[in-house]
């Protein structure tokens, strides 16, 4: 039984320390990864993600806590781990003075391609990512999004059951974005595992089938997306009314329908929370009963901010001016 | 076509916890050969072991000529031997220098995540360097000649003292490797590096005969490493001689090597 279990986790980080000097960068963390599962790490800079995955891509040693990979242990089988994993690091892990062609067949030959099959993998992925055109061209001129996705590529050589990507699109436009997201999902659709640090609660949202949540070195949430969402509380409905005189009436309706308080936030805008979206079609025909004219009805959804506001009392705004004081 | 391939499950892989020494082998070659390439994309990194040679030969030789040879000509065969020491040291500087950058820049953490050769980075930059040494070597041998030096040594030693050199500066750059790995920045591996490497040439006979110092200054250039690569090669290409210097030399380089290797290593696997 005890096999089984253990057998099923791609990763299993339990209690994971790791201190630099008097900041304990990561501070008790646990992660369960299930095999076969897009799993992401949420947090702000500084909450201890990157760490946290440089610990379980042998990179760094934990100052405490155990690490598993499919079941082998990331310190004393660091070597074998490292046959199972691909890291797309934040910082791109490629080489700057080299071509596209050229990362790629160097590492390739590091794992143990041969010349010629090198070659071969090589144009295979880099045809895969699009990248065929831009191939003999040094990476300083590539654009942020060819540089991860050649990245990416480089982690996929060996075929890795588990893929480490750290903060896959932090920086990238909305298209690049969506690309990549359609990548991360034909991945685990081969049978990978995928663990995933964000910022962007959106992203995790998107793409993952559990999220932990990670503050200061700690992990203070963990659950599927909906459960989290559920956790942090609801989306907002935003009315900007067209004329001023119209406030308190809409007020009044909106508190009928939605039987919740509705606020009057700043001149003609009133927000209130959105529990059931069925509702705000009741209350828009309302609305258009009692005469009140609209100049734009929006859905605010629960951000970051908030789930950090929610879960851990403070903001990720706070957390980044201590980061820079401290 | 790659999408429909499945990829094969974790416990279904055959797996190892070691590296073999041919493996060792193989990847410090592929990491020297990732060397080269980089080098090739990138030439103006090359101005240390071409321009410089040019430059340094052309300038010591004019500069110093006629105060301490009487004539540019007399000078050439205490000067070249002298140029060739300080370039090769200042191109192993480099090494030092370029290894740190790359242990510093987001494809070291892909090499590291990789089951493959702790060492083979260190090894495959070290080994690249080699070829640097030796296009310095060559060039300023080759602006000396074009200045008008004919070693009087003949052709096979004067390619003995270019392979001394080469072999000492590999043997010196394990120091400027090492304080690769303790600098804390790649840019403060250069300040240190410059330290070591002034008294070194300047403090040597590289550019003045012995007899003009101090006695106290006299005693520190006559053990200075560099003072016996340079009477060396000296003996070499003008007289054809094998001297004592020569396997002074040969003793020093293992030396710094028995020392400086393990240092490096060490803090270098620490740090990888």
């Amino acid at each position: 039984m005890e096999k089984l279990t253990h057998s099923n986790l791609a990763v299993d980080a339990r209690k994971l320390v790791k201190i630099f000097g008097d900041n304990r960068a990561v501070d008790g963390v646990d992660l369960q990864v299930p095999e076969g599962s897009i799993y992401g790490v949420l947090g702000p800079n500084g909450a201890g993600k990157t760490t946290t995955i440089n610990i379980l891509a042998t990179l760094l040693n934990a100052d405490g806590g155990t690490a598993k990979i499919f079941g082998h242990d990331v310190r004393k089988e660091a070597q074998v781990v490292r046959q199972l994993i691909g890291l797309t690091g934040q910082s791109a892990s490629v080489d700057e003075n080299l071509s596209a062609t050229e990362n790629l067949i160097i590492f390739s030959r590091l794992l143990g391609f041969n010349r010629k099959a090198a070659k071969k993998k090589a144009t295979e992925l880099l045809e895969k990512f699009n990248l065929t055109e831009a191939a003999k061209r040094p990476l300083a001129k590539f654009s942020g999004g060819m540089r991860r996705r050649l990245d990416l590529a480089a982690s996929l050589i060996a075929q890795p059951p588990l893929i480490f990507l750290d903060e896959p699109t932090t920086g990238l436009d909305p298209r690049t974005r969506n690309q990549m997201w359609e990548t991360i999902r034909e991945l685990v659709s081969t049978g990978s595992t995928v663990l995933l640090t964000t910022q962007y609660l959106d992203e995790a949202d998107q793409l993952a089938d559990r999220i932990a949540v990670i503050d200061r070195g700690k992990v203070v949430a963990e659950g599927t997306p909906n459960e989290l969402k559920t956790s942090v509380g609801l989306a907002t409905l935003q009315l900007r009314i067209a004329r001023q005189k119209d406030v308190e009436n809409t007020l009044e309706v909106v508190g009928k329908i939605l039987k919740t308080n509705a606020q009057y936030i700043e001149p003609m805008l009133i927000t209130a929370p959105m529990a059931d979206p069925e509702r705000v079609t009741d209350l828009l025909m309302e609305l258009r009963k009692a005469n009140i004219r609209l100049a734009e009805v929006s859905v605010q959804k629960p951000t970051l901010d908030e789930v950090f506001l929610t879960i851990t009392g403070h903001d990720t705004k706070e957390k980044v001016k201590e980061l820079d004081n401290g | 076509m790659d999408n429909t391939q499945k990829i094969i499950p974790a416990e279904e892989r055959q797996l190892k916890n070691h590296i073999t020494t041919r493996q060792v082998i193989h990847d410090s070659l592929v990491m020297a050969y990732r060397a080269i390439r980089k080098m090739r994309r990138n030439p103006e990194q090359f101005s240390d072991v071409t321009i410089q040679p040019i430059i340094f030969t052309l300038m010591f030789t004019y500069i110093f000529g006629g105060a301490i040879a009487g004539n540019v000509h007399n000078y050439l065969p205490i000067i070249i031997p002298g140029i060739l020491a300080m370039t090769v040291l200042t191109t192993s500087l480099v090494t030092g220098v370029q290894i740190r950058e790359d242990m510093d820049k987001g494809v070291f953490n892909r090499f590291r995540s990789m089951p493959m050769s702790r060492i083979a980075p260190l090894a495959g930059a070290l080994l690249a360097d080699v070829i640097r040494y030796g296009i310095a070597t060559i060039l300023t041998l080759l602006m000396g000649y074009i200045l008008g030096w004919r070693p009087g040594g003949g052709f096979e030693y004067l390619v003995i003292g270019a392979l001394l050199t080469v072999l000492v500066a590999w043997c010196i750059s394990w120091i400027f490797a090492f304080i690769g790995m303790i600098a804390r920045t790649s840019a403060s591996v250069q300040g240190i590096a410059f330290l070591v490497l002034f008294p070194l040439t300047f403090l040597s006979n590289a550019f003045i005969p012995v007899k003009t110092l101090p006695g106290w200054l006299q005693a520190f250039v006559k053990v200075n490493p560099i003072s016996h690569l340079v009477s060396a090669v000296r003996e070499l290409a003008n007289q054809g001689i094998i001297g004592h210097d020569f396997w002074y030399c040969l003793l020093g380089a293992a030396i710094i090597v028995a020392i400086f290797a393990p240092l490096t290593v060490r803090a270098y696997m620490r740090k990888a």
